[in-house]
């Protein structure tokens, strides 16, 4: 009988030396997209995390990094399974936007506090009772979608034809930019979708020429991106192509190749870190990356995708200096103060901008965070800081 | 829309739908042979399209890795099968299938590993990247579901999705995440009337017309094509008459990953091709076989060219849509089909 007690009782008494194991450390949740369709962007973003100190303030740090295979459910789970088992103080990403929206609630419903790698400002906005738990890295829609209508003004362009994925990401895209666009007295004359996997958009490309525009948007990540602007020069298009920074990756130039050239598009600055003048308070730090990346993984493999999981973990360090003179790793005190920090960061340089949050925003970024680039000779060509 | 538009669309239209015929009648092909729903038929072509790409832009292809991976595999299986065996182990079978399984897969891997294809003939690159893929598709047949062979369609069809999904992976892990463009076989283009018609396009009309026409002629004349004949009418009769099912099942197999290898070196110029690209194209494919109710060749080629045409009209009429308004076909398709054919018992068990 005795026996048999001990017996049950040792998982449990296993289980309790585990969990004081696990407070000595701060143990980081990372949910990253490096399989499925958003793989391009998750690969990077787990390559970084490979660089990380192991060490904030004197304390060790744990990453543990699952792969949520772009898919929601899987992200969801994922995260249950980072804070039921794994007992993490913080959460970082996922990838893309849906994932991340799902993991809000979890996160919310735990009391942990989230960083996202995705874009949409959803994520962030409106701050309500559960997004008071999460931070992201990149750039909203909008930051971009004013950079590109800046551009355009100046350009003397007065109609846009829109071509976007028939998902998310182009329907944010179109509904920021339309908004946008209507201030700054541009016209939207056509709007388009086509899906990543697409063998063919000579359909949506006639009707967009049929409108004749001054210049056409187009709101794709990847690779995918390249099919709209191929068939436009290939209908012999003349006028300015613009793309998103979701193209941002050498990949893109790969498979665009010449058909390419010229096109415009808003960007993080870590895309032309070289570039950027000295005086950039941006360039110190995302030469760090870029340097810290290139490093591990050969010359010219940084991508901007790693860049926002890089400062998800300057954010954290940042925060978690100051969260660890409040409390102890593991514990429910120190993640509300971790979150506090986090909403409490001013001035930190990262890879993409230099970041200020209030409780007001969750991202922090201003315009330094965003610069125009240009596809010239098939390399991206810094053209300038973008307003 | 006026009358140019609407041409360009035709042309558009048809030239992805000869692409989904090839398909469709490549998963008509196995599923009348084998009962096998072939869900990996587009793994096919993402290896084809992308084999080629490797070797255009001078990197190894690593499908070569895998084709000698699945050879070992298969070999390792047959050995095991000839010592469980009672008869005596028969040295002669034995040393063909280590040639077929080991040295061919071998001498792949090595040419792929050792010259240098970037600077060969196109033809040559696309020979190249055919002899990469389509043995795999026997040696695919071979270890998933030839032991499965009498099993029903159900669970041929579980294990389709699970080879899917495997093949899918192995894809990411060979070729990388983002998506590939090769050469264009032809950048010639023709003035008719308002229509420019490219040339790549013609080559693939040309290439699909030309390989179903030799399919037609090979499953009419040839003793082989018969048999496969054979053995889908019946798979029983088929063997009392001495068809060896398993050979049917692998000739099934070999046809349809060189016709879906093919399709991929044919699209690789046009479009851009992603490791798990390959499925959304054979789904297309695979409504058209819906057409013809995955047992007529020529009706499934029309629905394909069908499924080709839609595609290309309704990305012009409601381009957000169009995913929707193709798939959305197969549903009248299976109202017909159920109320026109009368339902007899299927002698499963």
């Amino acid at each position: 009988m005795k026996k048999r007690f001990l017996l049950a009782a040792l998982p449990a008494m296993l289980s309790l030396v585990l969990a004081t194991n696990a407070y000595a450390q701060i143990k980081v949740g990372v949910n990253v997209s490096a399989t499925g369709p958003a793989a391009s962007l998750g690969i990077p973003e787990k390559n970084t995390f490979a660089l990380l100190p192991k060490e904030i303030a004197g304390k060790k740090v744990e990453y543990i990094v699952l792969d949520d295979a772009s898919d929601t459910t899987t992200a969801v789970k994922n995260a249950r399974k980072l804070i039921a088992e794994d007992k993490v103080d913080i959460l970082i990403g996922s990838t893309i936007t849906p994932n991340s929206l799902a993991m809000v609630d979890v996160a919310a419903e735990n009391e942990t506090p989230m960083i996202s790698m995705a874009a949409s400002s959803a994520i962030i906005s409106p701050i309500d009772s559960k997004r008071y738990w999460v931070f992201k890295t990149p750039q909203n829609d909008s930051h971009m979608s004013t950079a590109i209508t800046g551009h355009m003004n100046d350009a003397g362009v007065k109609t846009v034809a829109f071509i976007g994925f028939a998902d998310a990401y182009g329907e944010g895209w179109y509904k920021e930019f339309s908004k946008i666009a209507e201030l700054r007295k541009l016209k939207v004359v056509a709007n388009e979708r086509f899906a990543r996997s697409d063998t063919s958009v000579t359909g949506q490309i006639l009707k967009i020429l049929a409108t004749n525009p001054d210049a056409v948007l187009i709101a794709g990540a990847g690779t995918p991106a390249a099919l709209p602007q191929k068939t436009l020069k290939e209908r012999g298009y003349k006028g300015k192509i613009y793309q998103t920074h979701g193209v941002a990756n050498n990949d893109f130039l790969r498979v665009c190749g010449k058909d390419c050239e010229g096109t415009w598009l808003p960007a993080g600055p870590l895309l032309v870190a070289e570039q950027l003048p000295n005086d950039n308070p941006v360039k110190k730090s995302a030469m760090r990356y870029v340097k810290a990346y290139e490093k591990e993984y050969g010359a010219g493999s940084v991508s901007t995708f790693g860049g926002h999981a890089w400062d998800a973990s300057l954010l954290l360090e940042s925060a978690a200096t100051v969260a660890l003179k409040k409390a102890q790793p593991g514990s429910k005190e120190f993640r509300a103060a971790l979150r506090t920090a986090l909403e409490n960061t001013v001035n930190l340089p990262v890879s993409h901008g230099i970041v200020n949050m209030t409780d007001t925003d969750h991202l922090g970024f201003d315009q330094r965070s965003r610069v125009m680039v240009q596809i010239v000779n098939g390399k991206w060509k810094l053209i300038g800081q973008a307003n | 829309m006026d009358f140019s538009i609407a041409a360009i669309l035709a042309q558009d239209g048809i030239t992805s739908g000869a692409i989904y015929a090839l398909l469709a009648l490549a998963l008509v092909l196995v599923f009348s042979v084998t009962r096998i729903i072939f869900i990996p038929q587009g793994e096919f072509v993402a290896f084809g399209a992308l084999s080629l790409a490797a070797i255009q832009t001078g990197k190894f292809p690593h499908s070569a890795s895998l084709l000698l991976a699945f050879g070992l595999l298969c070999l390792g299986k047959e050995i095991y099968a000839q010592l469980r065996s009672k008869q005596p182990v028969n040295a002669k079978a034995l040393a063909l299938s280590a040639g077929k399984l080991l040295l061919f897969p071998l001498a792949v891997w090595l040419l792929a590993r050792n010259v240098n294809a970037q600077e060969w003939p196109l033809f040559a690159q696309v020979l190249l990247a055919l002899v990469i893929v389509v043995p795999m598709g026997p040696m695919i047949y071979r270890l998933a579901y030839q032991p499965l062979a009498e099993a029903s369609t159900l669970v041929l069809l579980i294990v389709s999705v699970g080879v899917h999904f495997a093949l899918t992976g192995m894809g990411l892990v060979m070729f990388g995440a983002e998506g590939s463009r090769t050469t264009a076989f032809s950048d010639a283009r023709f003035e008719l009337g308002a229509m420019q018609i490219s040339g790549q396009s013609l080559v693939v009309i040309a290439v699909s017309a030309l390989l179903i026409a030799a399919l037609y002629f090979y499953f009419e004349r040839s003793l082989s094509g018969k048999a496969l004949r054979a053995t889908a009418v019946n798979r029983l009769g088929a063997q009392l008459v001495g068809i060896g099912t398993t050979q049917a099942g692998r000739l099934a197999f070999t046809l349809a990953a060189a016709m879906g290898a093919l399709c991929g070196v044919l699209i690789a110029p046009m479009t851009t091709v992603y490791y798990d690209g390959g499925f959304l194209i054979g789904l297309k494919g695979f409504v058209g076989a819906i057409v013809g109710g995955l047992v007529s060749y020529p009706v499934a080629a029309a629905g394909a060219l069908l499924v080709g045409l839609l595609e290309s009209y309704s990305s012009f009429w409601a381009s957000a849509y169009k995913e929707v308004i193709v798939f959305t076909l197969i549903i009248p398709v299976l109202l017909w089909r159920s109320l026109s054919s009368k339902h007899t018992d299927e002698d499963e068990e």
